[in-house]
């Protein structure tokens, strides 16, 4: 198990990036996965920063990877106010092209891309995301 | 880190992030096409082959300036050289369908 904490800013975002796809990449993803599981880290970061915190260097995130045999497991922590994913609208994707709107399309991806993504706001004093992908089955 | 590189054709603008795109260089990206559409450039290639990752919030300026473009006198963004990993999250968002794709940026730029 590997814990990093940055500031939240977006200049993190790219080493934020780094340390995943290197621990996914130890753990034996495809490349594809890889690109899969750092979006997903990604979002969820970006979306501590503007919508948890409200702007960029006003808290801490906390990255936890633990490389389990079936899955790898990340774990993201903030102190900022907590959200309620589910009041985030689904992106629209079928609309035409002139009213789509485009909001909560980070949230959407995490969800498509992960194959478990749970949001913890029960702890009075930091929200926890918690956010899982199988391995890739080799047959 | 993220570098762009222009070249102006005689009737396109050739624009090509080298990097990451996500919510701490989008805006750079945002602000060079912005730049180019205040100048009445509306007929853009975006050659994205060198880029590593892209965020929605990449995804989201391209979005909102192909809108912006489709507005004014034919005008259109075209992409070229979308790596396979960005085709992940570009068709998880339907985006595919919202711009003519083209394998490189030569391709695109005659096409116009």
């Amino acid at each position: 198990m590997v814990t990093k904490i940055y500031s939240g800013e977006n200049k993190n975002l790219a080493a934020i990036s780094s340390f995943i796809v290197d621990q996914a990449g130890r753990a034996g993803f495809s490349s594809r996965n890889i690109y899969a599981i750092q979006t997903a880290v990604d979002e969820a970061c970006s979306n501590i920063i503007d919508h948890a915190y409200g702007g960029e260097g006003l808290g801490f995130i906390k990255v936890n990877v633990d490389i389990l045999d079936s899955a790898i497991k990340i774990t993201i922590t903030d102190d900022g106010l907590p959200f309620n994913p589910d009041e985030v609208p689904e992106p629209d994707l079928q609309n035409a092209f002139e009213n789509r709107k485009e909001r909560g399309l980070g949230i959407y991806f995490m969800r498509k891309l992960m194959d478990e993504v749970s949001f913890d706001f029960s702890n009075k004093h930091h929200n926890t995301l918690v956010m899982i992908k199988k391995r890739d089955i080799v047959s | 880190m993220m570098e762009i590189v222009t070249t102006q054709y005689k009737h396109c603008d050739l624009v090509k992030p080298i990097g990451r795109i996500d919510s701490y260089t989008a805006p750079q990206l945002g602000a060079m096409l912005q730049a180019l559409y205040d100048d009445d450039h509306f007929k853009i290639v975006i050659d994205l082959s060198e880029v590593q990752y892209m965020s929605s919030a990449g995804l989201l300026i391209l979005v909102f300036f192909q809108k912006t473009c489709k507005n004014y006198n034919h005008g259109e963004i075209l992409l070229a050289g979308i790596p396979e990993s960005i085709q992940l999250t570009f068709q998880l968002a339907g985006f595919d369908k919202l711009f003519r794709c083209y394998h490189d940026a030569i391709s695109a730029v005659t096409s116009l």
